[in-house]
């Protein structure tokens, strides 16, 4: 009962931070918190794809056909902007379900080469056809998030507080639905094919499927960043969705590291605190890819399992206190098992 | 048509120029544990692929009441009711005990998206969790529950192994030698498993190569030489068995 208590406490202390945090920041700094909300989501979508064992270098593509799809229902169809943002993420999930087919004709590292191809395949096209993408400039002046009120609180989504809150409200909703899905028996599955997919198969499991409805999600995800990203910078170009921000997410991906779901965002949210605050601050920042390779190299020599394994291993030594207080009294449950292991 | 349970129908595999398994049929009865035996190299494991649809068949069928299996995708030869096991100890390592289970039930519960997110699942997860306990008690594994699977013992690790099979309610169980590497005490605690098993109603069509593991333990056994049927019968018949006993010491009359 205390535990469920401090938990709660835990996510509305977290909560009233992210809804204070944009007050004490610069305009600048609440627009790097706009970007770095949509990221998040960028981010964490992308591992919900490598929990079947797949990494992609198409993904940031996929963000951008959300954004470019968003970005064309409201400028040309003159779809409600909200609305559009929703299309322009089920466009992403339609065009990752085509990409799927020859795409799952493959693994591992050829999947890689693929997912990288069929990503510069797509960014091509937005740059040959300037209709209606606008070639290599892109799309301008993007329709931006009408106005809203909703009593408590009016929403000018020039300003990028107002702009927070709205990506704010999404990427949670978003990370609750992912993370539905990963605690359910789909996300078990996902794991499942990942580390076996032949037992899995043997089990009924039909991996090519799952494997598809993983990237399709996660597809979705990302293009519902790549809306919100669209409606909020206003111009998009095949430039923004390159190879250099997918090199970005892979960073924030290992450093962070991969096995739980925090573990990319907390890469995402400590990278890009180092690169805002401090890169910038000493006017380092187009030394941004070079920075992020040494941390990248650094991550992987000295910390080959991702900042999660930090948050892990202080989790563990918490939980190791309070077990020894258990076993004191005599009830651990894990020393029974071992009494029984003996044949 | 045939009425058998399980019909292995003049089955042919070819890789290239090399013929592995020739012209082979046999039938596996209903409740039955049936042995597939012979020499290394004889083909077994390539018949036992072609059952589980890891292999398509250059032809021949196999067919489960009637029903053609062969040719057809694993996860679609599983849905028919064959679930096989793998050589070794092939689990999801890095998953709990209780997990790798859960996943053998994937068939009976089939897990949705959008029910998962809305929690209208409930039901279904506690059904395939009380299957995967049932399974998992089956096989005396219901203490390491909360334990990876990759940290278990060896024996355990088979028994589990097993367990994710009949978690997913086969009527068949294909096993890939199931006695390789163990010591006489596994083994025996291994074949007391299986009866337990084939008493619980399902049938066991196991590949091995050791003769002796499987005496004791087969109602019926087809041996295989070369790729081809050898001989077929009860254990008694075959110890005796002329072209066995020279398959497995090895004279010269079947070479090529």
């Amino acid at each position: 009962m205390p535990r469920a208590v401090s938990h709660i406490a835990g996510w509305l202390g977290l909560a009233v931070l992210l809804i204070a945090l944009p007050h004490a920041l610069s305009f600048s700094q609440q627009e790097v918190l706009v970007f770095l909300t949509i990221n998040v989501l960028l981010v964490a979508s992308y591992r919900l794809l490598t929990l079947t064992g797949e990494w992609s270098l198409g993904h940031v593509v996929i963000m951008g056909v959300g954004a470019y799809a968003s970005a064309l229902y409201s400028k040309q169809l003159g779809i409600y902007v909200p609305v559009s943002i929703i299309l322009g993420a089920l466009t992403a999930v339609l065009v990752a379900m085509v990409l799927s087919y020859p795409l799952f004709r493959m693994k591992g590292f050829y999947f890689l080469i693929g997912s990288f191809a069929a990503g510069e395949i797509i960014r091509l096209l937005w740059k040959r056809f300037r209709d209606p993408f606008g070639g290599p400039k892109g799309i301008k002046k993007i329709n931006p998030m009408p106005d809203l009120d909703i009593g408590v609180y009016s929403f000018d989504f020039f300003e990028p507080v107002s702009y927070y809150y709205f990506a704010l409200a999404v990427v949670t909703l978003s990370l609750w639905v992912m993370w539905r899905i990963e605690r359910s028996p789909v996300g078990l599955t996902f794991h499942a094919v990942h580390w076996q997919d032949k037992l899995a198969q043997s089990a009924g499991v039909d991996v090519r499927a799952y494997r598809t409805r993983a990237f399709m999600i996660a597809s979705g995800f990302a293009g519902l960043s790549g809306a919100l990203l669209a409606h909020y910078i206003g111009t998009i170009n095949p430039n923004s969705f390159d190879v250099e921000l997918m090199v970005f997410v892979l960073t924030w991906a290992i450093v962070g590291g991969t096995a739980t779901f925090y573990g990319p965002i907390l890469g995402c949210v400590v990278l890009s605190i180092l690169n805002e605050v401090v890169l910038r601050e000493l006017g380092f920042e187009q030394m941004r890819p070079f920075i992020y390779g040494l941390l990248l190299i650094c991550s992987v020599l000295f910390l080959p399992n991702g900042l999660e394994s930090v948050v892990q291993h202080i989790m563990r030594r918490r939980t190791n206190v309070q077990a020894a207080k258990a076993s004191r009294a005599g009830d651990s449950a894990r020393y029974n098992v071992e009494e029984r292991t003996e044949p | 048509m045939s009425g058998h349970f399980l019909h292995i129908d003049k089955l042919v595999m070819r890789f290239g120029g090399l013929t592995a398994v020739d012209n082979l049929s046999f039938v596996v009865e209903q409740g039955a544990i049936h042995g597939l035996i012979g020499p290394n190299g004889a083909g077994k494991t390539t018949t036992f692929n072609m059952i589980s649809g890891f292999y398509r068949p250059t032809s021949g069928t196999v067919r489960l009441r009637d029903g053609v299996i062969s040719g057809l995708p694993m996860h679609e030869v599983a849905r028919r009711g064959v679930v096989r096991t793998f050589q070794h100890s092939t689990l999801f390592a890095e998953l709990s005990v209780l997990d790798n289970v859960l996943v053998g039930t994937h068939m009976n519960f089939r897990p949705g998206i959008a029910a998962a997110i809305f929690g209208l699942d409930a039901e279904d997860r506690r059904g395939a969790r009380a299957r995967a306990e049932e399974a998992l008690e089956f096989f005396g594994l219901l203490d390491f529950t909360g334990e990876l699977a990759g940290e278990l013992s060896h024996g355990h690790q088979r028994a589990l192994g097993m367990a994710v099979a009949m978690a997913a309610q086969p009527d068949v169980i294909l096993l890939d030698e199931p006695f390789t590497g163990m010591n006489p005490e596994e083994t025996k605690r291994m074949m007391e498993l299986m009866f337990k098993l084939r008493d619980s109603g399902i049938t066991i069509l196991l590949v091995e190569h050791d003769m002796h593991a499987i005496m004791g333990l087969c109602d019926r056994i087809t041996v295989m030489s070369f790729g081809k049927l050898l001989a077929e019968g009860g254990p008694q018949e075959i110890r005796t068995h002329p072209d066995v006993i020279e398959a497995y010491l090895g004279g010269g009359r079947h070479v090529a």
